[in-house]
């Protein structure tokens, strides 16, 4: 038991742990990539798959229970790492020269990673906890919610162009993190050596662009138009029904 | 050749530091960095001042004494040699030159550009060795080794513990020095016996002695003189999850001596 605790408080025992929460949420990040591009697809597929997923609470709340505990983790050993490495140097150069030979990634992973941290705060603000006053569209994105309409939100959401900006913007800081991150992973795991260690980083690197391009065309798609058609559609359907009870104002009133 | 020095004057310890800017005297391209110190030093005598204290013995790269940073990189502008294999030919006549000790918490100045880097040998006192018999030499067949393994082995060893690494690490970590020493005995026969124990023994010295984790830049790799690679900090991070794991106490490792 003594031994494990280790795991805990030695440097390189929560360089084990960041590690393993990492490469965790890495996965997460690229299940969600395959989730959302099914906007590329009819309408139907997504929003099935968002129906499917809400009318599972019991796959649904494990998943994001172990969501936050692996980024509780990530974050407590990053922040203590941190804490430790900058004690580590109490008087700097002079000059402050940047290090030598380390890559401006590998430099920045905790302005990259507190960047995520904001981003994705903001997005479950913006589409999972709908709240209005962040989308900057009067289209109310939590009544197509309730009509389980997930494609049209998307689109209704992205089509503010300085939101599907920040989108971008917070994907590009999410890669900037993996470019690095992905290929320290293994290192720290131990699990990297000559022979496959310089092509693991060239790999990561390539990753971490194909899960920008993944994530950005959405919104840059969307910008360009992909799925103007079923937003309206579904916009006339809610605003034309008023037989099924009193229908939520789909647009505000101003 | 004269430059402009920009030197770390320090009293001691306990004392704050300061730059002190010095113009050097008529030099000559081919002396080393450490030579130049000297006749600086000479000149400051001369004058009735404090000469500049710095670290020095081999003078031919092999030792591991010498260290500063100059113009912000341990062991001055090249890769692959130490500060007293560094020559005046690197740099131009007339140009300022920041000389500056290693820093890091676990590198306390003892005076100017000398730091203490005693913390290193505490972590080789940790689990740095091999138990064997003294006394005769064993026959040297007796033990088969595989060329690359001994060539791999002969790679971490060449680590001369200069702290060139911390230097260069904004974490200030030794994790490349305490890998190249772990993975040096670790990948021989002869280190097998301790060869978990050391890998955490090692590793918790090197916690208690303060230094940074290791967040993969790899400055320590491109300043190193003896080129260790970073491929030994993964080799030490694995033998340090499989310590773990085995629950081998680290405390017998010490108990050895």
């Amino acid at each position: 038991m003594k031994t494990l605790v280790c795991f805990f408080t030695s440097s390189v025992g929560r360089k084990f742990l960041m590690a393993a929460s990492g490469g965790l949420l890495f996965l997460f990040v690229v299940a969600h990539l395959l989730g959302n591009l099914q906007i590329f697809l009819p309408p139907e597929a997504i929003n099935n798959y968002a129906r499917y997923l809400q009318n599972h609470p019991e796959l649904l709340w494990p998943v994001r229970a172990g969501l936050l505990v692996l980024l509780g983790v990530h974050v407590w050993a990053a922040v203590t790492l941190t804490l430790e490495n900058r004690a580590a140097r109490p008087v700097q150069y002079w000059g402050r020269p940047a290090p030598y030979g380390a890559s401006f990634a590998s430099r920045t992973m905790m302005v990259s990673g507190v960047a995520v941290g904001a981003f994705v705060l903001y997005h479950l603000l913006h589409y999972t906890v709908v709240v209005e006053g962040l989308s900057g569209t009067k289209i109310s994105l939590r009544a197509l919610k309730a009509q389980h309409d997930v494609y049209a939100m998307m689109v209704a959401g992205f089509r503010v162009w300085y939101v599907s900006l920040l989108y971008v913007v917070g994907v590009g800081a999410l890669c900037w993190h993996l470019a690095h991150g992905l290929g320290a992973m293994f290192q720290s795991l131990g699990l990297k050596n000559r022979i496959y260690g310089p092509w693991l980083d060239r790999l990561a690197r390539a990753v971490a662009a194909l899960i920008f391009l993944g994530y950005a065309s959405i919104p840059a798609a969307i910008l360009a138009g992909h799925g103007r058609a079923h937003l309206q559609q579904v916009i006339e359907r809610i605003e034309t029904a008023p037989e099924r009870g009193t229908p939520p104002a789909v647009r505000t009133p101003h | 050749m004269k430059v402009t020095l920009k030197v770390w004057r320090q009293k001691d310890a306990q004392s704050p530091g300061r730059f002190v800017t010095y113009v050097t005297p008529e030099l000559n391209p081919n002396m080393s960095f450490l030579e130049m110190l000297d006749v600086v030093n000479e000149d400051l005598i001369r004058r009735g001042e404090e000469p500049i204290a710095f670290d020095h013995d081999c003078r031919e790269g092999i030792c591991g004494t010498c260290s500063l940073v100059i113009n912000g990189k341990p062991h001055g502008p090249h890769r692959g040699v130490t500060t007293c294999q560094t020559y005046l030919r690197s740099f131009k006549d007339g140009d300022t030159i920041v000389v500056e000790p290693f820093r890091a918490r676990a590198f306390p100045v003892i005076r100017d550009l000398i730091v203490d880097r005693s913390a290193l040998d505490r972590i080789m006192w940790a689990g740095g060795f091999i138990s064997v018999r003294t006394g005769s030499a064993p026959e040297a067949n007796s033990l088969p080794v595989p060329k690359d393994v001994a060539e791999r082995a002969m790679d971490a060893a060449q680590c001369i513990g200069c702290g060139a690494c911390v230097a260069a690490c904004k974490n200030a970590s030794a994790m490349l020095f305490v890998a190249a020493k772990i993975s040096h005995l670790g990948l021989l026969p002869q280190g097998q016996p301790e060869r978990w124990r050391r890998a955490r023994a090692m590793i918790e010295q090197m916690d208690r002695e303060g230094f940074g984790a290791c967040t993969v830049t790899g400055s320590c790799e491109a300043v190193c003189p003896k080129g260790i690679s970073l491929e030994f900090i993964a080799r030490m991070n694995r033998d340090y999850a499989v310590a773990l794991l085995k629950g081998d106490s680290p405390v017998r490792a010490a108990a050895a001596l």
